[in-house]
């Protein structure tokens, strides 16, 4: 019998990049796992608790408890939601002892996909092709909240044909940080620039992330700069595009 | 309510506490002494002293150094019991940071060159230690644009773990502790680096090897 | 009020000359820092930083025995500690203090807390002249401006700036070259050291034990300040307090490390009190200005407690990808960066400026580099809970509020939140005002996909 996954895709993959949430599925099938989509999910709830919006969280959290109650092993293509279930779960429900408990049990079983893989499937080598120059940005959340660093990195050097180029300001925010996009947008657009100068400067074809919120950032900036480096997820590398 | 009781108040409340609760066992220092031998503790404050350094085999040496180095500049000395004994004092140019507090001021403020002594100093980091005292002035360091420090190799110590081991309350002794770590440096104007904006732009050391 | 704010970061933005200047001094402290705590440098830096979290919370967890013990040493080595629940009882205490002994003019050096109380304005308000002798802080000064960074308080000016400065306020004949334009400060500043009645200082530590403040600097005036004149005035928040000498071993490393990259500065002073008898010279008076103001409100808060652990080093503000670009002047208050962030709304209150603790893309990057550990993304995202509990509590109406109500109730409903999905792809290809348009000024908008991630599963043929 096939070790079982689900598949935590993430709000904005399922609405917007939903051939990150594919690839993620294509790639733990290669490696042997079966994997499931429970289809009650929806969101983790990140959105409305970084706003301050800590009632909504918890209603939307606890959707995603129930969505998730008998998923033995989660994986999500996203630094950010996994950090949000495994880190911030606890806070938002202190003051609710079923749901804390309920989230203290889910909070092991989230993995991020690229943790997933190094650290809980033990493989660097996930039989992916990719014929160019990649640079890797590392998202914050991913980076700081989950500690994942080394992970992504073995992953992408264990790609054939892949060439990894550091670019010098690797783990330097993009700017995106949910709706301070907007809110200070012009901030975050500064950000932005001097990520997209730091692309630019390594020459890279592509570059690379763990998670599709800076994706959608850097793709954004690299789009308005008329540059024609492509923006992809990790998943998307590693399932051969 | 006066402001002392309010604010201790205010402090306890918000702790929890009760006026007269002792404080919980404090988590232990943190100090791990370097273990030095002699050379390697000279050899280190030599190469790591932020200015230029010299040894001196002897007090004639020591002497001869401090005498190179004032050149005929007018010198402010602490009256130091190091400096008295090996004549530093007695140089024509120097004038002791003795008399009254405005006296010592005037002096130091006037002197082309200050030379003192120090209680200890740092071999890890080059630093010196410089204790205010009835024969070591403050100023004598710290107004005049060069500065010399004589000090004796059985003086120097690992660093700043050994120095709170040997001293764990400066003020038990002096009002007044200084660790001087280089010449007076700033790089508040475009981060460009100037030396002297203050105190000393020039700081020397001679170290004296102690006959053991 | 929040317009304000944004106003003030959009000047900022739109400097060039300043957005370049910022983000060099901050790279190039971030670079120092970075070599300061590398595995040769510091092999242990990690286990100092927990060290020195868990001393700041020990000390601030039993302050109020701190702060007698300190008071009784003070006393004991013949200075005097003054409590001051606020900057108005610190500004009348030190004022009254210059009037009664006939101070005209007293030097200060660094001193961000007597910048938070706004102490210069008061003592000029009774007749007395306070000169700022670092460098930096003398600049500004000069300008009429107050300091840009914790640790560099002159960052945003250039030497030609400096030059004019310089030659309108002092009357000196104007000078490009920064080395001399130090040399004009030295001189300058070397008559108010010499003639001025009492000296201001801050103070980095208060060690309760020795009843001593700590001042740590690279330019000797603070040592010149506490030495030379006759009375030394040290102003502290009543979070400085450690307990023992001997823990500053492990603090004075983590603040030169982190603040420029240095194990060491040139001066560390340490300062029980005034001249003892017979010692040549110092100050024959001391005072230690304990200050509240607000410290005990934040003392109180189990969970934003840790904001005091502070020890103004300005890491978090060289890395922080906002600070760096929107600069020192666009924060309210006196501090700036993340620890100014937090700081800022609970002292001045969360309606001071409202949008403060959303300025941040919560990056991490400041609790990374914090010496003493502090969660600062934590403390901003308990405090926007806080803006919004009391944005509802004052029923005010709020279309984001609304907006995020819908959004959950969708959210938790799988149908709806697929109908919701659908309506987003269509919006994006609308103009419509709002976050929308907000995003697309400065990128392209993501294109809507055809189908959903969910769809597109749904219709995967199935294997065996």
């Amino acid at each position: 019998m096939a070790p079982r996954v689900s598949l935590f895709v993430t709000c904005l993959v399922d609405q917007l990049f939903p051939r990150v949430g594919l690839a993620m599925a294509e790639v733990l099938e290669r490696l042997g796992y079966q994997v499931e989509f429970p289809e009650a999910q929806t969101c983790c709830g990140q959105p409305a608790f970084n706003s301050g919006y800590r009632g909504e969280a918890r209603a939307v959290g606890r959707h995603f408890l129930k969505a998730f109650r008998d998923a033995e092993c989660i994986v999500c293509p996203s630094g950010s939601c996994a950090s949000m279930v495994r880190h911030h779960y606890a806070e938002i429900f202190h003051k609710d002892p079923e749901a804390l408990a309920e989230a203290g049990k889910v909070a092991p079983r989230v993995h991020e996909f690229s943790e997933f893989l190094v650290r809980v499937a033990g493989r660097e080598e996930v039989g992916a092709r990719f014929e160019g120059v990649v640079t890797y940005h590392d998202s914050c959340h991913a980076l700081r909240e989950m500690g994942l660093r080394e992970e992504p990195r073995r992953l992408l050097r264990a790609v054939r044909g892949l060439e990894l180029r550091e670019m010098d300001i690797a783990e330097e925010c993009c700017g995106f940080g949910g709706t301070f996009s907007v809110k200070f947008e012009d901030v975050s657009v500064a950000m932005l620039g001097t990520k997209i100068d730091a692309i630019r400067r390594t020459g890279a074809e592509a570059v690379v992330s763990a998670d599709s919120s800076c994706l959608m950032q850097i793709r954004g900036g690299l789009e308005r700069a008329g540059l024609p480096v492509r923006a992809l997820h990790l998943a998307e590398v590693l399932a051969g595009v | 309510m006066p402001s002392r009781e309010h604010i201790l108040h205010r402090v306890r409340t918000a702790l929890s506490r009760s006026a007269g609760q002792p404080a919980a066992p404090a988590p232990e220092a943190w100090l791990r002494p370097i273990s030095m031998d002699p050379d390697q503790r000279l050899r280190l404050l030599l190469e790591r002293f932020s200015g230029q350094a010299v040894r001196a085999g002897s007090p004639q040496e020591a002497l001869e150094q401090v005498r190179r180095l004032v050149a005929g500049r007018q010198a402010v000395a602490s009256p130091a019991p190091l400096l008295e004994r090996l004549g530093i004092l007695a140089l024509p140019e120097v004038v002791p940071a003795s008399g009254s507090v405005e006296e010592v001021r005037r002096i130091c403020a006037a002197a082309d060159i200050g030379i003192t002594s120090a209680e200890y100093a740092l071999a890890d980091t080059g630093a010196l230690v410089a204790l205010a005292g009835p024969q070591e002035s403050r100023l004598a360091s710290l107004l005049p644009p060069v500065h010399v420090t004589v000090l004796e190799t059985d003086r120097i110590l690992s660093g700043l773990d050994e120095l709170f081991t040997r001293l764990p309350d400066p003020g038990a002794v002096s009002s007044s502790l200084v660790l001087i770590g280089g010449p007076s440096r700033t790089a508040d104007i475009e981060q460009i680096l100037t030396l002297g904006v203050h105190g000393p732009r020039e700081i020397h050391l001679v170290v004296l090897e102690k006959a053991s | 009020m929040s317009e304000a704010f944004h106003h003030r970061i959009q000047e900022a933005l739109l400097d060039e000359r300043l957005q370049a200047a910022l983000y060099a001094a901050t790279g190039r402290l971030m670079d120092k820092r970075r070599s300061g705590v590398t595995a040769q440098q510091l092999p242990d830096y990690q286990q100092l930083r927990t060290h020195a979290h868990r001393i700041k919370q020990h000390t601030l967890e039993n302050l109020d025995y701190y702060l007698e013990l300190v008071e009784r040493r003070v006393a004991e080595r013949g200075g005097r500690v003054v409590w001051c629940r606020d900057g108005s009882e610190a500004q009348s205490f030190i004022s009254g203090l210059a009037r009664d002994r006939g101070v005209r003019l007293a030097v200060k050096s660094k001193s961000m807390t007597s910048e938070e109380i706004g102490l210069n304005e008061a003592l000029e308000h009774r007749g007395i002249e306070p000169v700022e002798t670092d460098l930096g802080e003398f600049i500004i000064q000069l300008a009429g401006q107050k300091p840009y960074h914790i640790v560099a308080p002159a960052m945003h000016k250039t030497r030609q700036q400096v030059a004019d400065l310089f030659e309108r306020k002092l009357g000196v004949p104007r000078e490009e070259e920064i080395e001399k334009q130090t040399m004009i400060a030295r001189t300058v500043l070397r008559q108010k050291f010499l003639a001025a009645g009492m000296g201001i200082s801050g103070a980095n530590f208060v060690i309760a034990e020795s009843g001593a403040v700590v001042v740590v600097e690279n330019e000797g005036n603070a040592r010149l300040a506490t030495s030379s004149p006759p009375i030394h005035v040290a102003v502290a928040g009543i979070e400085k307090l450690l307990p023992r000498a001997a823990d500053l071993a492990v603090f004075l490393q983590l603040l030169g490390r982190s603040a420029t990259g240095q194990p060491l500065t040139s001066y560390t002073s340490f300062l029980s009190g005034p001249r003892r008898a017979g010692e040549l010279d110092g100050p024959d008076e001391f005072y230690l200005v304990l200050l509240d103001n607000g410290r005990s409100r934040i003392l109180a808060d189990r969970e934003k407690r840790q904001t005091l652990y502070c020890i103004r080093c300005g890491a978090c503000l060289n890395i922080c990808p906002v600070f760096r670009r929107i600069g020192g002047y666009s924060y309210p208050g006196a501090y700036s960066g993340p620890i100014g962030a937090i700081l800022t709304p609970q002292t001045l209150g969360l309606n001071h400026e409202p949008e403060l603790p959303f300025a941040s893309s919560l990056c991490g990057a400041c609790a990374e580099v914090c010496p003493v550990k502090i969660e600062i993304p934590q403390m901003l995202l308990a405090l926007r809970g806080e803006v919004k509990k009391a944005e509802a509590r004052e029923r005010r109406w709020n279309p984001e509020k609304l907006g995020f109500r819908i959004w959950a109730w969708a959210m938790q409903r799988p149908r709806l939140y697929e109908l919701a999905g659908l309506a987003t792809s269509a919006l994006l290809e609308v103009d419509l005002p709002g976050p929308l348009r907000a995003w697309g000024r400065g990128r392209e908008l993501p294109a809507a996909p055809a189908r959903s991630f969910r769809q597109l599963w749904r219709a995967r043929p199935r294997s065996g």
